[in-house]
């Protein structure tokens, strides 16, 4: 038994004997929906439509032929082949005639004896079609595995024997009954269906095997959850037995990992006959699984509690919903507003800030409570601003900004927030912020500490520019260091000592706060920077010493390269060279490819989804987040808030040693771009691996013609509009929301964009079915890495992409002068479809291949060693 | 009829040169109205200005000596004046029940000049493709905008008609039968199915090619298929070749040639144009500019068989002669085990 990784998704929709909905609208003659429903079908993943129109109250030749005759000029249908589906003969010949693809025909069969199957078999062999043949004699339909597999033995020897039909265009039907239906005969039939497709798969060559799905949980009608779980099991099991496709609603399979642990056991004893019980059992939880989901209670009778608790318990619960209104009745009872915010809204916050510290609450709630909080205080502000004796108190004034070049905020905004929880007082200076800005800033304002963010790489280096200002303009104030690309070795190596004061490197919003307190703290700030200072000398000098032996020179590491074996290696050809763009695409289309995890954990919670909606500790916050997400959501949807858009392009391509040289034609002979890449030197001494460089994935020049590709999506200028207009009212919770969905829209567009053309686009990949569990744990052919992340770090490299993407007329999306992209909900990279394309990290790299890599891209050292900084394995002069 | 084995053998021996343009050289004539009718159709109710395949009654020797001057210019396949000769297309000149009559004639014709070619050259190897034209209506498009599940041909009518041209030119003992300038795929399957039906009828095997036309530039026929989408749907018929002609010059045809080459299992052939149409009607490309792409694509090893289509005449086909002549022919791909099937796109499992 091997598993399927080919399955083929037929789809079901447009069935007049399966679909209630098509059924009405062919009988209505409403033909311009009934194609939308087959639309729908493909855009849900089908790869094939099943068409059929076996009704007794229609002309089912008429019905084929009209209905084929529209789809049939409809591109986004007619691009799949078609099924087409009949118990009539010549239902299925009037078919045949209206397509010009190369179709199926569903099905013929030995019910009439011999004669009639090879009469039709070779019209449909002469009309050029493949077949599905059912698995039915004279003496009737087969049941059981004998039976099932005898038929299509003596069908098979027939065909390939005396019609020289292609065996490869050979499809059987085993025929899937319903099972659970209280009689006892049929206990057996899904495991001699199992069966059956693995004798055919094994004794048949090239034959395939198919079925209709929806057949076998044909007794819970009226059950959706059981049935969807139903047909995920079956399948699962059914393409480890070998099934090849099947025809099913392809927008509903339930993701088999995701059905309830103890009703997959009552459905897997059904499917495989464990116990005479099996039916019984999984009737009996079915009834669990029937109901829909609950609507959730609101909770109101924190309502009559006191002012002040109703306060608490809006911010713990981060509700806004009364919260102008309650601040207006306080203001009524406080002298000034001032004695407000210092009093129950400050006593609330300490609530908060409690229960986050001890782990009871978390981040995204935070946040919420912080929205909150902000609200009633900006409610308040215009009565304080009359009153000017009136100067809040706050723990520390604290300055953070994005440095120049960059435009990444999440997490800079969050940490903002959890400080602001904490009573310290915020002066964000937003994004790309020059370090002249700052400095003056800094001056200005008297700020007891500075916060510098960033994700990128090249950030790194204008966070040392930064320190090396703050140290010439002798400011004297704590820094901070935080944002994905930095690390507490970076900060120990590079910053440190360009800045005698203190630096910290923190990583973490939670954290944050108590970094914070002790720094700007008159009598804890000096033994704490003092503590830093030691911590990363130490690290520093444990550092060059490590990688100090050099003996694993770039001419080794070149022999030692990825040898992909090109002789057995056809490249395909990607459909269309050149550029090309899609607008309008569907978020709910692109949500679908979502990878939630990272979501989560830019909100600090951490676990695999969805368990973690569900986790004992953190599923409420979670799953209040999921929900918010969600809404959000579905306003972008519903107001069209965003546009997400994206280019791509493919080119002919051969590597040069580790260069990628990309073709202006097919003939090859014209450089249009070259780009470049770098070679891991680890050494390999006591290894087989090999050292790895993105160019060893392409064909070298003069073996094969190859292909690469490169692509850049955004998920729209819109995001940022939305998430300004919430920060202007107060609302950073949602501000950040839009933001970290963004990200995500980003993400799952470049993923779904990646499977399109692996699927279709380039297509090398056509059979490839995985569902976005399998998508996310990247388990197709081909890698799509992006230049300023591990196996291609130079983020320099990301002008060349936007050159040859023709990105300036094509999107309003830029690229800053430290090459991050703007809008920063954005994702860019390079396709290889090499199978044995691999993602990795180039690692540290030594000045012998630092100066090959700027001689090839004809840049100076110095600027190379710039923009490589966080990779190099020696310290530069 | 040269038997499939017969064909195969000179393919693997050499790149075959195809004839050039037929109309290109009746148009040269300038032909008068009368030079169409002749005695035959002096009463003819409409004009026959134009109908070019009717000269195979009323001006046989030019119709003989245009395919005498490409095989001294070195054509090794001779196409049959037969283009528009299909019932459907003769419609246009109310001609609709001369279809046998004129792919006979035509059938004939090329048979004698390649006859007489072999008696005074014994030991060279020329054959006869009798064309299939795609007629001029479409099977699964419609041309009404408004109805688009409307069309005005059907498949039954087109494999009536075809089945009709095929019989006659088989009796006319062409060697092939070419299926040329498919720009509906299921034009085309009408036609090898009234093949199927010719070969069945007559117990014989009837060698076949097929090529298809890429109309612009985003690479798809007419309606609508990719090459590999295309491929697919016709493969069935166990062609000898598959190939491009038409519509496009030698240059833009180029990426479909190697898209082609890439997929195809069976030998590969193409007739370009003679570039595009200029201003004037014309073509551009001169016999040295097609030879260039002649050369190229030999020397890459793209093809099997090469000729010209609109725009081209026996100076192009003597100069890609020439060029050719001792470049090894493409060598086939093993055919795949995939179940190959199509819509507007290919889809091999």
């Amino acid at each position: 038994m091997s598993s399927n990784p080919t399955f083929i998704n037929i789809g079901e929709r447009t069935n007049v004997t399966g679909s209630a909905k098509f059924k009405k609208l062919i009988l209505s003659n409403n033909f311009d929906q009934a194609i939308e429903v087959a639309k729908e079908q493909i855009e849900n993943g089908a790869q094939i439509i099943d068409i059929n129109m076996d009704e007794g109250l229609l002309d089912s030749e008429k019905a084929m032929v009209k209905f084929l005759n529209q789809i049939s000029v409809e591109p986004a249908i007619a691009k799949v082949p078609f099924m087409i589906d009949s118990s009539k003969w010549s239902v299925l010949e009037a078919g045949l005639k209206c397509i010009q693809g190369k179709p199926i025909v569903n099905s013929i069969s030995l019910k009439e004896g011999e004669e009639i199957f090879i009469e039709q078999a070779e019209k449909i062999k002469n009309y050029g079609a493949a077949v599905v043949v059912m698995a039915f004699d004279e003496d009737g339909q087969a049941d059981n595995v004998e039976r099932k597999y005898q038929i299509s033995r003596r069908a098979y020897q027939i065909l390939t024997q005396k019609l020289d039909f292609p065996p490869q265009d050979i499809i059987f039907d085993p025929n899937i009954f319903a099972v659970a239906t209280g009689i006892e005969e049929h206990n057996n039939y899904a495991l001699d269906f199992f069966e059956a497709t693995k004798l055919i798969k094994k004794n048949l060559p090239l034959a395939k095997v198919s079925g209709g799905l929806s057949n076998v949980s044909f007794s819970f009608r009226g059950n959706n959850q059981v049935r969807e779980a139903m047909h995920s099991c079956f399948l699962y099991h059914a393409i480890k037995y070998g099934l090849d496709m099947a025809i099913v609603n392809a927008g509903q399979i339930t993701i088999y990992e995701q059905i309830p642990k103890d009703l997959k056991k009552c459905i897997e004893d059904v499917l495989f006959n464990k116990h005479l019980d099996a039916t019984e059992n999984l009737i009996e939880i079915s009834k669990k699984y029937s109901g829909s989901v609950e609507r959730k209670k609101i909770d109101k009778k924190w309502r009559t509690e006191k002012l002040e608790k109703k306060i608490e318990y809006a911010l713990v619960n981060g509700i806004n919903e009364f919260i102008e209104e309650d601040t207006e009745k306080l203001r009524q009872q406080y002298n000034k507003p001032l004695e407000i915010i210092e009093g129950p809204l400050m006593d609330g916050m300490n609530v908060v800030g409690d229960l986050f510290g001890s782990g009871k609450m978390f981040l995204p709630q935070v946040v919420k409570s912080a929205r909150v909080m902000k609200q009633s205080v900006a409610y308040l502000l215009p009565f304080m601003e009359k009153d000017n004796t009136s100067k809040k108190s706050s723990k520390g004034k604290i300055l953070l900004a994005t440095v120049k070049g960059d435009v990444h905020d999440i997490g800079k905004n969050i940490v903002g927030v959890v400080l602001q929880c904490n009573n310290f007082e915020i002066i964000d200076l937003g994004v790309m912020v020059p370090a002249s800005k700052i400095v003056e800033t800094a001056i200005e304002e008297n700020v007891d500490l500075i916060g510098l963010s960033g994700l990128i790489t090249p950030s790194l280096d204008e966070m040392c520019f930064v320190a090396s200002e703050l140290e010439r303009n002798k400011i004297n104030k704590p820094l901070l260091i935080g944002g994905a690309t930095t690390s507490k070795i970076h900060t120990a190596i590079k910053i440190d000592p360009l800045y005698n004061f203190g630096v910290c490197h923190v990583n973490d919003a939670s954290k944050a706060v108590s970094v914070a307190a002790n720094m700007i703290s008159k009598s804890k700030c000096r033994p704490f920077v003092e503590s830093l200072k030691k911590e990363y000398s130490v690290l520093r000098s444990g550092y060059f010493k490590k990688d100090k032996i050099n003996d694993n020179n770039l001419e080794e590491c070149r022999k030692n390269k990825f040898n992909f074996q090109w002789d057995n290696y056809e490249p395909i050809k990607p459909k269309k060279i050149g550029v090309q763009t899609q607008e309008d695409v569907s978020i709910e289309k692109i949500m679908k490819f979502t990878d939630w995890k990272p979501f989560f954990e830019a909100w600090e919670l951490y676990g695999n989804f969805p368990d973690i909606l569900d986790d004992k500790i953190v599923g409420k916050a979670a799953r209040d987040l999921w929900d918010d997400a969600n809404n959000m959501i579905n306003m972008l949807i519903k107001e069209k808030i965003t546009k997400p858009k994206c280019v791509f392009g493919f080119w002919p391509a051969n590597s040069d040693g580790d260069d990628i040289l990309l073709f202006d034609s097919e003939r090859r002979k014209k450089i249009k771009k070259k780009l470049f890449f770098l070679r891991q030197q680890v050494s390999r001494k006591n290894s087989k691996r090999a050292n790895f460089c993105l160019a060893d994935f392409v064909a070298p020049i003069g073996t094969k013609n190859d292909f690469i590709g490169g692509f850049l999506v955004t998920a729209g200028n819109g995001i940022e509009t939305l998430a300004s207009k919430f920060e202007k009212k107060n609302d950073d919770y949602n501000s950040i929301l839009v933001k970290s969905i963004g990200d995500r829209i980003a993400e799952a567009f470049a993923e779904m964009l990646h499977k399109d053309v692996r699927t279709n686009f380039w297509g090398y990949a056509q059979k490839e079915n995985l569902n976005n569990k399998e998508l996310i744990q990247e388990k197709f052919e081909g890698i799509r890495p992006a230049p300023g992340y591990p196996a291609c770090p130079d983020h320099t490299e990301k002008k060349t992409l936007f050159e040859l993407l023709e990105v300036s007329s094509n999107l309003k999306v830029k690229l800053t002068e430290s090459f991050a992209m703007t809008p920063a909900s954005s994702v860019s990279g390079l396709y290889f479809a090499n199978p044995q394309a691999s993602y990795f990290g180039v690692g540290k790299i030594f000045k012998d291949q630092v100066e090959d890599y700027a001689k090839r891209k004809k840049i100076s050292l110095r600027d190379a060693e710039k923009w490589l900084g966080s990779n190099l394995g020696y310290a530069p002069n | 009829m040269k038997s499939n084995n017969e064909i195969i053998n000179a393919l693997n021996k050499k790149i075959l040169i195809l004839d050039g343009a037929i109309g290109t050289m009746i148009q040269n004539e300038e032909l008068k109205e009368k030079d169409f009718r002749a005695e035959r159709f002096n009463n003819h109710h409409v004009n026959l200005f134009g109908n070019n395949d009717i000269l195979n009654l009323t001006k046989p020797k030019l119709i003989y000596d245009i395919h005498k001057s490409y095989l001294d210019a070195g054509a090794d396949i001779i196409e049959t004046n037969t283009f528009n000769s299909t019932g459907i297309s003769q419609e246009d000149y109310k001609c609709q029940d001369l279809a046998y009559e004129l792919n006979y004639q035509g059938g004939n014709l090329a048979r004698k000049a390649v006859d007489d070619f072999l008696k005074n050259n014994p030991n060279e190897n020329k054959f006869v493709a009798g064309v299939l034209g795609p007629t001029n209506r479409t099977c699964s498009m419609s041309p009404d905008v408004n109805d688009p599940g409307f069309r005005n041909i059907d498949f039954d009518n087109l494999f009536n008609d075809y089945e009709n041209c095929i019989s006659a030119l088989i009796k006319a003992k062409v060697d092939i039968i070419l299926v040329e300038t498919v720009f509906d795929t299921l034009n085309s399957k009408a036609a090898l199915l009234a093949i199927k039906s010719v070969e069945q009828s007559n117990n014989i095997k009837i060698p076949i090619m097929i090529s298809a036309t890429i109309t612009d530039l985003s690479g798809r026929t007419l309606s609508g298929q990719t090459i590999e989408g295309f491929y697919n749907s016709i493969i069935h018929s166990n062609p000898l070749s598959v190939g491009l002609n038409c519509a496009l010059g030698p240059k833009e045809l180029e990426p479909y040639l190697i898209e082609l080459n890439r997929i195809s299992e069976v030998y590969t052939s193409i007739h370009p144009n003679a570039g595009l149409p200029n201003a004037f009607g014309g073509y551009d490309e001169t016999p040295d500019s097609i030879a260039k792409f002649a050369k190229e694509w030999s020397d890459s090893n793209y093809i099997n068989i090469i000729g010209g289509c609109c725009g081209t005449t026996p100076e192009h086909i003597k100069l890609m002669s020439k060029v050719v002549m001792n470049k090894k022919p493409r060598v086939l791909k093993k055919k795949s085990n995939n179940l190959r099937l199509s819509g507007l796109e290919a889809f091999n499992l």
